[in-house]
Parts: structure tokens; sequence; C-alpha cells
């Protein structure tokens, strides 16, 4: 089957930023001093088991990020049609999750409707039921007998699989770690053991709850479904990109504007830094949620009216999430500026900066060579403590109506359209506490990550080592 | 001293300045007059003339601007953008687009928006001080780091949880309180107790862990030591001399935001129905009220302009050392 890429702007930017970071991590490899900080994160238990839990989710997001458009199979003169449908690599490879829907809710792993409906019997009477399920459970002859067991049964042989894939999985990685050098004692004794239990029992944790929803997953709905009958698993596992788009690309935009102009007004002073700190105090002192809203309708309408230029409409919701993280970004440099400007105030009465400016280096070469170097590890810090807020504002943003598009997919939008289904006889908790418990899990571990970097790099702490 | 603020208030005026061109540029550049007289007057009534009508009676019949026509200062004031944000520094907010004059809408909204979140900010910061000098006094241990995690998991929580979770359990569940609404006097007790509460769960996390921070700071310093020294007690240590130093970053801290608690919270407001600003700024934003949202904005950044002001004035009330020039 042909296919045609498709290369959506948000995609462009995360492979920009993943590019970035292999380029930064080659970069600081060779750096001893830089290297330092970075092994003390490596050191924290909490700090790698946030990581590994993070790249499960950064591999689900950048699969999700691969765009293209299939050749339509009905070809009539001898011409590649593609489909307007903007399809990605994961969706692909979630195959049946994405396409067996249902007609409305039905419980996690049940295999009748949630709701009771009419129902014609094969001698043509009408009568009150819970229908079956297109997908979920239709193997079952009898779902109310067979069920617990089929699922008790798919679930076990899941967890042992993925158990076994995951010690499998670790030995092989510590093997690999411990290839270069001579003497490799066991992961679990010696020094770092209890990294490495740590990491063991996450990994194990981990790919015990994915080998049991793998096994599940072909034959249930593992999450239920929602109003319109999508698979939430599937949701959720989209929200995912959505997410990390947000918490990513918006410092992308943020970064220029605080580095630029917080080192400049904290290095040039005079009117530079006059006008810098009006500037910043003018749209700091806009509440954060008006300053957004304003923005964002802008966007809207802007968008709307170039409507002509996006060809299919996964193009203009994905203009509209990127038109967020500009937003975003514009709006939200100014804590990161005010940092900056305050750390380069300190380091240009340095007498390093002084012999630089007495040896007559000019002043752009100064704050590029002399004082950036020397504020990295705010912006850095800053960045990775960014990151959980950006997820969690998203949410709220949707909720207010000037978030992502509602034809995208976000966890913002799942607790949105979920979030009325709480007040229904039966209750539907499903959709909802699926949106929060990923979310949750998302920005924990950016949280715990986030903390083990600031321990790692903020100077203040004073460490005897070499 | 006086010197100072009347420097500080004259300051404010070209912020605020910049604040109205910011939200006016940001509205007009995309939503021309012409775009909200068709919005307002509805789809089937658009004409040309109904247009020009809707935009004399509004005032949006005049250049943007700059004004070509007019004579001297008349160029910089006979526009939109003169007329629509001069009355705002008399705190004139003119009228909103159904009508209502938005000055009287602030001031009876701004109460039950203050009874929500002057409760939740007291609360809140008793709690968060309590739980982090507990947690200060108990450093380095299990407790200390158990606490810590649970600080880091209850900030992970989206807000929207302790909402929807709380109005789940409390009202719904246990019928402890009414899910939402709102009602005067004193029967507004029973309205208020659960966004407080949620309000307080939401935000602790957070401020009991910068507050950790800073008490441990302090119990790090050379006076604490010497008060150990003497063979004070770790308790009356951290009572007397460790707590009553840190509240001073804590206190200096949080008064920026005691202005800015008359907007109220948009997320609690909206979902318990409180007729407060948060809820009005939500209803303008989603129906694109211009005049409202740049009230809002307006009268947010004065706020926010006094809760520099005062913390400012706060530090040299809580330390003698400090003074202001």
């Amino acid at each position: 089957m042909s296919f045609k890429p498709v290369i959506l702007p948000t995609d462009a930017l995360i492979f920009l930023i993943i590019a970035a970071a292999f380029a930064a991590a080659w970069y600081i490899r060779r750096r001893p001093h830089l290297v330092l900080p970075w092994r003390r994160v490596a050191r924290s238990s909490a700090a790698m088991v946030s990581l590994l839990v993070l790249s499960l989710f950064l591999v689900v997001g950048v699969l999700d990020s691969l765009h293209y458009r299939p050749a339509l199979p009905d070809s009539s003169n001898g011409q590649t049609v593609y489909s307007p449908e903007v399809l990605s690599v994961f969706d692909t490879l979630a195959g049946g999750l994405r396409t067996r829907t249902e007609k409305t809710y039905s419980a996690p792993l049940a295999a009748q409707l949630y709701a009771m409906e009419n129902m014609e019997t094969p001698d043509g009477r009408v009568t009150r039921g819970f229908p079956r399920l297109k997908s979920g459970g239709a193997h079952l002859s009898d779902p109310e007998r067979e069920l617990a067991a089929d699922v008790a049964k798919r679930g076990a042989l899941g967890v042992a699989a993925g158990l076994g894939a995951g010690v499998l999985l670790f030995f092989a990685a510590y093997a690999v770690k411990q290839a270069s050098r001579r003497s490799a004692p066991s992961p679990l004794m010696g020094v770092g053991r209890r990294l490495h239990r740590a990491l063991l029992i996450a990994t194990l944790i981990l790919s015990a709850c994915i080998g049991a929803i793998a096994a599940l997953a072909p034959a249930y709905h593992v999450l239920g479904t929602d109003k319109v009958g999508q698979d939430v698993l599937f949701l959720v596992l989209k929200s995912i990109r959505t997410g990390l788009v947000i918490g990513t690309a918006t410092t992308l935009v943020m970064l220029p504007f605080a580095v630029l102009l917080g080192v400049a007004a904290g290095y040039l002073r005079g009117w530079v830094d006059d006008v810098i700190q009006y500037i910043y105090t003018v749209l700091g002192s806009i509440p954060d949620v008006l300053l957004i809203a304003a923005a964002v309708l802008m966007m809207q309408v802007m968008i709307e009216r170039n409507a002509d230029l996006f060809t299919t409409s996964a193009m203009r919701a994905d203009v509209r999430l990127l038109a967020l993280c500009v937003v975003l970004g514009a709006t939200g440099w100014t804590e990161l500026c005010r940092l900056l400007r305050g750390e380069a105030m300190k380091l240009r009465e340095m007498e390093y900066i002084q012999a630089a400016q007495a040896f007559g280096v000019s002043s752009a070469r100064i704050m590029t060579r002399h004082i950036l170097p020397n504020v990295m590890h705010i912006v850095l810090i800053t960045v990775v403590m960014k990151f959980s807020q950006l997820v969690l504002a998203e949410a709220v943003l949707s909720y207010i109506g000037v978030g992502v598009d509602p034809a995208t997919v976000s966890f913002g939008n799942m607790i949105n359209a979920a979030r009325l289904e709480m007040g229904r006889e039966p209750i539907v908790w499903w959709p909802l506490a699926s949106a929060f418990a990923f979310m949750l899990l998302l920005v924990l571990a950016a949280n715990l990550f986030a903390d083990a970097v600031r321990d790692a790099f903020d100077p203040r702490l004073n460490r005897a080592e070499a | 001293m006086i010197a100072f603020l009347v420097r500080r208030i004259l300051y404010a005026i070209p912020i605020l300045i910049g604040v109205n061109l910011l939200t006016f540029t940001l509205f007009f550049v995309v939503n021309t007059p012409d775009d909200m007289a068709r919005m307002q007057l509805g789809l089937k009534r658009v004409t040309p003339d109904a247009i020009e009508k809707w935009k004399h009676q509004h005032g949006y019949d005049k250049p943007l601007l700059f004004n070509g026509q007019a004579q001297g200062a008349g160029r910089l004031t006979d526009t939109i953008f003169f007329e629509k944000s001069a009355g705002m520094f008399a705190f004139d907010f003119g009228y909103s687009d159904d009508g209502r004059n938005i000055a009287r809408e602030i001031r009876e909204r701004m109460w039950p928006s203050l009874a929500i979140a002057l409760p939740t900010f007291i609360v809140g910061l008793f709690v968060a001080i309590s739980f982090a000098l507990l947690l200060a006094l108990f450093r380095a241990t299990t407790l200390d780091v158990a606490g810590v995690a649970w600080c880091v998991f209850l900030m992970s929580v989206s807000m929207m949880f302790y909402i929807i979770g709380g109005q789940f359990l409390v009202s719904k569940l246990w019928h402890w309180a009414p899910i939402s609404g709102y009602a005067g006097g004193l029967d507004s007790f029973r309205f208020i107790m659960l966004p407080v509460l949620i309000g307080v769960a939401g935000g602790v996390g957070a401020t009991t862990r910068w507050y950790r921070t800073i008490f441990l700071e302090e119990a790090g310093k050379d006076y604490v030591r010497t008060a150990r020294a003497k063979g004070l007690s770790e308790l009356r240590v951290m009572f007397r001399h460790v707590l009553k130093n840190a509240m001073i970053p804590i206190l200096t801290g949080v008064v920026v935001i005691v202005p800015v608690l008359f907007l109220g919270s948009l997320l609690m407001e909206s979902f318990f129905g409180i007729p407060g600003l948060g809820s009005y700024t939500i209803d303008a934003i989603q129906a694109q009220d211009f005049g409202v949202v740049r009230a809002m904005v307006f009268l947010g950044s004065v706020l926010y302009i006094a809760g520099l002001i005062l913390t400012d004035i706060s530090y040299t009330l809580v330390d003698p050392r400090v003074r202001l020039s």
C-alpha cells in the first residue's frame, strides 16, 4: 500500500526538539564539567524511574507524530488518490483500537452496552436489554458465564509474558551497559544496587501492565468506550502527543524571548533594561488566563479567516495547537526573563567579566560566551519545571474554551467531554478516570524528574565531590 | 516613603496604558467594529445601515488609534482607543454588550468572589505553614520524605480532578453540601464550604513544599545553631526562632496575591456556579464581550500593581534594615 508522508507543523517542531536534544547530549558528553550534574541525576532512583515512564510516553508521542495519508484502494484512472484523512504510525500500530467502535458507552472489559435498549429478537418481538458489543468480547458465546474467566486467562497470560519480557529487557540493557567494563557484578549487588532494584521493580510493573493491556486489547475495550463508542484507551494514548507538544513546543517559543531579553536587560542596563522591564511588567501584570484567552481568540479568528490555506482538517487542528503553543510561549516568558535579568546583573559585576571588558571583548560576545553558559542551569531548571505546569494548564484552558481544537484528542477535551457524565445514573466514570490517571502519571513523572534536575543543577546546594 | 509611593503610582500609569493598548490591539486587529456589530445584531438583521447605527450607538464609528481629520490633541483623543480607555482610569468601565453597567456588575460580583477566595487563601496559608513546619521539624526522617513525596503527588493532580472528585464525593455521594450555587448572608456558608475545601486541597501541595524549603533554609542559619547550643529544645527553637524569621519571606511572598483575590477563581466559580468575577470573566470570554474582558484585564493589572507596591511596603514593615528610596 502506498502512502504520502505528511509533516504537520507540530511534527516538525517535535523532530526539531529531538534533534536539538541529541545535539545537546553529544555536546555535553565531551565536556566533563557538564556531564557531572547529569551524573547526579542518573544516580537518583526517582529520576531514573520517572525517565523510564517519560520515555514510554515519548515513544507513543513520537510514533503518533509520524503522519501520512494512505492511498485509497479505488484508483479509477490509474492515478493514486490519497485519503483526506491523515493517519499516524501509531494509528496503524493500534490497528483495531481505532476502527473498532461501539454504538455508545460501554464499561471497561464489558461485553455489553452500558445502557438498556430496545432489541429485536429473531422472531420479531421487541425486548428491553443490554445489547452485545460489536467487538468487545464478541468471541464469547455466553458472556455472563465466560467473561470473568476469559478476562482472567488473557490477563494472566499477558502479565506473565510482560514480566518475562521485562526481566529479559532489564538484564539485556544492563549487560549492554556493563559490556565496556571488565568485571560485571550482578546488577542487584554492589554500587548502585538501590537504583538498579528500583529500576527493575519499575520495569516489571510497567511491563506487566503493558502485557496485560496488550493481551486484552484485541478482544475487549480495556478502558471502555466513550459517548460515541470510541475506545477510551486509544483516546488516552492519543492525548499523550498533545500533552507533549504543549509541554515542549511552548518552551521552544518561550526561550528566545526570555534568554535574549533577560540577558540583554541584565548586562546592558540603561534604556535597554528600562524598555525590557516595561514590556515584561505590562505582560506580567495582566492575569494569565485573560491574556491567553484574548490571544487565543485572536488566533482562532485569524485561522478561520485563512481556512482555505489548510488542506485537511488535521492540518487546521494542528495549526490551532501550534497557535496555542505560540500564545502560551509568548505570554509565559516573563518569569524566566526576570530571573535571567537578575542573574546577569549579578554576573556582570564579577571579575572575569570585567577582565573580558578590559580586553575589549564586544558586548555581544561577552553575553554569548561569558554570561549565557553561566545562566544555562536556570534555563534548564525552568524548562523542566514548566513542562508539567503546561500539561496541567492545557486541561484548564480547554475547559474554558480557549484550548486546543475540539477535534484534537487531548486530556483537556476528554475531561471536558466526560465531566457531565458524572451526573448520570448509573455513573459513567471510566473516560474521566482514564484521562486523569494518564495525566497524573505523565505529570508526576515529569515533576519527579524536574526535582532531580533542579537538585543536581542548583549551585546553591554545595557539594563536596570531584 | 511618600515619595517612593508617589513614584511607584506614577510608574503604574504607563504600564496601565501599555496593558490597555495591548488588549485593544489583540481584540481589534482581528475583531473589527464591523464584525462586532454583525455578531451583536445577529445574522438576520444585518444591513449596512444597521451596522452603522450600532457602531454609532456604541461609539465605534471613529478611527482606532489616530484621527487624522481632527485638530490638535483631538487627533489622539477623538478615537475609539482614547474614548474607551480614558474612562478606565476613573474606574468607569462603560456598558457591556448586553447593556449593563460593568462597574456596577463588578461591585456586586466582587463579594461572592471574595467570599470564596479569602477563606481559601487564609485557610490554605495556615494549613501549608503548619504542614511545612511539621515536615521541617521532622526533617530527614521517613515522615519528611513521605510528606514531600505526598506534596509532589498532590501538586501533580489536575485541579479539575479535585473539583470533579470533590463534587462527586462530598455532594453527590455523601450529601454534605450542595453541588453548586450561591446564596447571600449566613446561608452562604453551606455553599462556600466545598469550594474552599477543594481550593485548599488543590493548592496545599505546592505551597507546603515551598514553605518547607524556606523553613529549612532558616533552620540552617547561625543564630539557630546558637539557640541550640544554648540548650533550647528543638520545639522551642522551631517555634520561637525559625517560625518567626521564616514568616518574613512567606508573608512578603504572598502579599502580592492579596489584591488579586478580588478577581476570584475562574475554575471554582464556573464549576460551582458562583456569581462572582471569575465566572463573569469566563462568560465574557465565551461571548467575546470586549468591554467586560478589557475591564477585567484593567482591574487585574491595577490589583497586581497594587500587590507589588504592597510587597515593597511589607518588606519595610517586617525588616527594619530595608529602606525604600
